[in-house]
């Protein structure tokens, strides 16, 4: 006997989503761990529009769309352990968490579904040199301490990377009164959605300095100044092209990394491109009963989707507990990333296992203007789904027919190429 | 009136202090910076070196030397993480390899223990990630890693647990002699003291000239580092030195106590105190360590950081008395980590020459305990967090810091007062999102239990503000 049919790790929308779908498919014994005061995630300190559009139809603020789930969740008897944080999930289903209100626990649970959400890259990561005096914060930290702690965290701000979150930012600190001097994007096209570009940039006059970067920071103990220089197609600083901004702030947006530290120590297999899980169409991991959605599986723009993933896990949570938990050897095919696609998931189907369709989540490595995505086997073209343009800041997706898997011979490609207009 | 002042509380300080207390005296260490520890002391290789690499008969070999067998039990007592790695120093061309015979020949003669000249194969079989090019290395099983703000900071907490005044935020601006002996001008108001210890690293020279001649002139020399993510911690199990030139010891990659790797120094001419890193030290620390460990991956880095050695025109350490009742611990760069314990003997010892007679105290409680939730056994873990729920409630995700272990730094003898503060002392936010999620968390809990508002947290120094007022709607607008 376990202790729960289901154990699901991390509260955000992901894990919420997950919970609720096993639990309208017949689970009981459902525990989620949240590792936070309140169950919600990153959405908590999102309190701008701009949620829920594909979901609900209506455009919502992150804690009015997390408290949706909340309270649907509240609503079903799944169980919920907050300001806890799991230490260790075991291939055998041993989940480990240490807790203020129940200390230190071994939990075993027949499924597990892995619901971490991301972290932010970091100044380290991207190896910016100058001195290290305070003032460089990533912008979801400075977003916690403005929309959670109330507290600003600069005056005079620049942005590095135009990823949403530092968008988001730029409006935000402006909106307090701070001012934004410039948002600093190393990439010629920008990694955010076009709405936020518009909406927390142009509408407030905040320059984007396109194919920029920053090459040194200043101050000795609180932030002075930053060097900004444009960069050459090798993305290497173009020499005399230099300009100093005076500013007490500097805000990172440069990436997500999910948050995979309790998915590696479990042993199960990581894709390098999308620093999540290697899953099935139903976010199984290669460890049958482990499944993995949102934000750790991988980087989701826009929490709708997140949320479908999660009810998908959810509900694949619950059939393989009511199949017996059946070990893994269902004939699979394998899902390649080809020409102009950064990644896939899932990264693997089995067409045993879907009813009509699977769909296909991916994104391309550079901004396309008209275009097509193709699916191809053994050199064969399978399907064409065209576009009018494709960007790296959003996510794709495709259906790809039972009929259409059932042709294919092992694996199958997926790229992209641009078309005449 | 105190018997001795020690100006200056980075590792040499708080060793001093450490060997002081138990001496029946009125010793007060004074420190410019708010914390122990935030000069020199918190950026460098982290190694106890085994002590081959100093002349024989130099004061560096011969400190080196009793230094990291003092470490070896100070750490012991103290509850400080250190581990005995052992080192290589590797050679990639014939041509290199008389220096290894060299490097063995002065270990030898300065008495240290177990080294081995080992062929390309055997160094390799020690060390599987290592170069292929490599021909021969030198082996000493004793050198060791250790955390080296934490080896500074149990010192100096032991010492002020035994009665040692600790003063920070306490520069010496000024010194005149007295009839007693000195009166101490700081940023902290007015100190005197029978004897001075000047322990004040690139500061040293300035302080030094303020009560005797000019001796030793500072050339300040900056070393900069990459630390990789816990995810590179298994690429090395030695340190790896490369081979010494003129221009230091070189490049090395090695594990750090915390489970990290670390790759550098470089080794360049500042002004001052200048411990910005730069483009080219960046470039340069990638090719110079994958010459080593082909496959160490550098963009694994979370942290770049620099710190500055205290090189002077005078190849030794300078340690003797400057005037007398005013004793120079001055230019102890590299190995002044590894030699510290004994550097601290050392001044006891010129103290006893300026005429200091303090008998040594009947007790002496050198003992010093750390909870560390993430290393225990989970029967402890459990225990423990039964006992204090504080210690159930993670604060810092990446290195699983609990509340109880950062309320336990606040509570210690020589309290945090900054976020880095408690990173020196818990590893909070040193993991690989650099305190993104646990930073406004422990300053929160600094607030809160110093009862300042959370403006007044800095993240380092004084002066290294986080926040900058309230928000609009915290205003209450
Ligand atoms: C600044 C910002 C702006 C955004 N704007 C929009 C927008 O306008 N529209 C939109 O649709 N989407 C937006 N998003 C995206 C959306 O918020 C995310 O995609 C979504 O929150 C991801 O959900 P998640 O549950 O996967 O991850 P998260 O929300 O990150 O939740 C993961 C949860 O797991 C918990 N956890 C992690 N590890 C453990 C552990 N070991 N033990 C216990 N608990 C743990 C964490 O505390 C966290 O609560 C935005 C995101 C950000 C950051
Ligand atoms: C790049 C690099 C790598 C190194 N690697 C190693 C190694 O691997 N192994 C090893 O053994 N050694 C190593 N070292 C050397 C070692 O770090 C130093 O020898 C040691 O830290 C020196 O300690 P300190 O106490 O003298 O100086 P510091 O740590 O700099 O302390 C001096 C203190 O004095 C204070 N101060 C200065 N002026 C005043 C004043 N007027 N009034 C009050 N306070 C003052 C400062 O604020 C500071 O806290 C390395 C050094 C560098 C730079």
């Amino acid at each position: 006997m376990t202790d729960y049919q289901l154990i699901v790790v991390g509260g955000g929308p992901a894990g919420l989503a997950a919970a609720i779908a096993a639990w309208e498919e017949g689970l009981t014994k459902i525990l989620v761990v949240e590792r936070d005061r309140d169950l919600g995630g990153i959405l908590n300190q999102c309190i701008h529009n701009g949620f829920g559009l594909h979901h609900f139809g209506e455009e919502l603020t992150g804690p009015e769309y997390a408290g949706r789930f909340v309270q649907k969740l509240a609503e079903t008897g799944v169980s919920v352990l907050t300001d806890a944080m799991v230490l260790e999930v075991t291939p055998e289903k041993q989940v480990r968490l240490v807790s203020r209100e129940m200390g230190y626990q071994e939990l075993t649970a027949q499924a597990v579904v892995l619901a971490m959400g991301c972290r932010e890259r970091t100044r380290g990561a991207i190896g910016t040199p100058g001195t290290r005096p305070a003032g460089v914060f990533t912008a979801g930290a400075a977003q916690r301490y403005v929309n959670i702690e109330g507290q600003m965290p600069g005056k005079r701000v620049v942005i590095l990377g135009s990823g949403d979150i530092g968008l988001i930012m730029a409006r935000r600190m402006t909106l307090e009164g701070a001012k934004v001097l410039a948002c600093v994007e190393l990439m010629p096209y920008s990694g955010g959605l076009t709405r936020n570009i518009v909406q927390c940039l142009q509408d407030y006059d905040i320059p984007l300095y396109l194919s920029h970067t920053i090459t040194e920071i200043r101050g000795k103990n609180r932030l002075s100044g930053v060097t900004v220089a444009q960069v050459g197609p090798d993305r290497a600083p173009i020499p005399g092209t230099e300009q100093d901004f005076a500013c007490d702030t500097l805000l990172l947006s440069v990436g997500l990394v999910p948050e995979n530290e309790l998915t590696r120590a479990a042993g199960i297999p990581i894709d390098p491109h999308t620093n999540g899980a290697v899953v099935y169409e139903n976010r199984e991991t290669e460890c049958p009963g482990i499944f993995a959605c949102g934000n750790v599986l991988q980087v989701h723009d826009l929490v709708d989707y997140v949320t479908a993933e999660s009810e998908l896990a959810g509900r694949a949570a619950a059939a393989y507990l009511a199949g017996g938990c059946p070990a893994d050897d269902e004939p699979y095919i394998a899902v390649d990333a080809g020409a102009a696609i950064g990644y896939t998931v899932p990264q693997r189907i089995r067409p045993g296992k879907i009813d009509k369709s699977a769909e296909l989540f991916f994104r391309v490595r550079a901004p396309m203007k008209k275009s097509r995505i193709l699916v191809t086997s053994g050199g064969v073209q399978l399907a064409a789904y065209p576009r009018e343009r494709l960007a790296p800041g959003e996510m794709e997706r495709i259906q790809l027919p039972k009929s259409l898997l059932q042709k294919a011979m092992g694996s199958i490609t997926v790229s992209a190429e641009e078309v005449a207009e | 009136m105190y018997d001795v002042a020690i100006v200056g509380c980075g590792v040499i300080g708080a060793a001093t202090a450490y060997a002081l207390a138990r001496y029946d005296a009125k010793v007060v260490v004074l420190e410019a910076e708010n914390d122990v520890a935030t000069g020199t002391t918190k950026a460098n290789s982290a190694i106890l070196h085994a002590g081959y690499d100093p002349k024989p008969g130099t004061k560096m070999a011969r400190l080196n030397v009793e230094g990291v067998a003092l470490a070896a039990e100070i750490c012991e007592a103290l509850d400080v993480p250190r581990k005995a790695c052992g080192s290589l120093v590797v050679a990639f061309t014939e041509a290199e390899l008389p220096t290894l015979q060299t490097l063995l020949a002065q270990g030898q003669a300065s008495g240290v223990p177990g080294l081995q000249l080992l062929g390309g194969a055997e160094a390799r079989a020690l060390e599987p990630n290592l170069s292929a090019e490599a021909v021969g290395a030198l082996y000493a099983p004793t050198a060791a890693i250790v955390s080296p703000w934490d080896y500074a900071l149990a010192m100096a907490e032991v010492a002020v647990k035994n009665g040692v005044t600790l003063c920070r935020n306490t520069r010496v601006t000024g010194i005149e002699k007295t009839v007693a002996g000195w009166a101490l001008e700081t940023t902290g108001g007015a100190v005197s003291a029978r004897y001075i210890v000047n322990a004040a690293g690139l500061g040293a020279e300035a302080l030094h000239n303020l009560v005797a001649p000019h001796r030793f002139t500072t050339q300040p020399n900056r070393g900069e580092y990459d630390l990789l993510d816990k995810s590179e911690g298994a690429r090395v199990n030695h340190v790896v030195f490369q081979c010494p030139t003129a221009a230091g010891k070189g490049v090395l990659v090695a594990p750090t106590v915390h489970g990290n790797c670390i790759v550098g120094p470089t080794a360049e001419p500042v002004a001052g105190e200048d411990t910005a890193t730069t483009a080219a030290g960046i470039t340069a620390l990638e090719a110079a360590a994958k010459k080593s460990i082909p496959s160490v991956n550098l963009r694994a880095t979370i942290r770049s950081f620099a710190g500055v050695r205290a090189n002077t025109d005078d190849p030794d350490f300078i340690i003797e008395t400057a005037v007398p009742g005013f004793i120079d611990l001055a230019g102890i760069r590299s190995p002044g980590l590894s030699a510290a314990p004994a550097i601290g003997l050392e001044a006891v010892r010129l103290l006893q020459e300026n005429g200091f007679a303090a008998p040594k105290k009947a007790y002496f409680d050198n003992t010093r305990r750390v909870t560390r939730f993430a290393a225990l056994p989970p029967a402890e873990k459990a225990a423990l967090a039964a006992k204090k729920p504080a210690y159930g409630r993670v604060i810092c995700r990446c290195e699983t810091v609990t509340e109880g272990e950062i309320l336990d730094a606040i509570h210690t003898p020589i309290p945090p007062v900054s976020v880095d503060g408690v990173k020196r002392r818990t590893g909070a936010g040193m993991g690989r999102c650099q305190g993104g999620f646990c930073g406004p968390r422990v300053l929160e809990l600094l607030a809160k239990e110093s009862g300042l508002p959370p403006e007044k947290i800095p993240q380092d120094k004084a002066g290294s503000n986080i926040l900058l007022g309230q928000t609009k709607q915290g205003k209450g607008e």
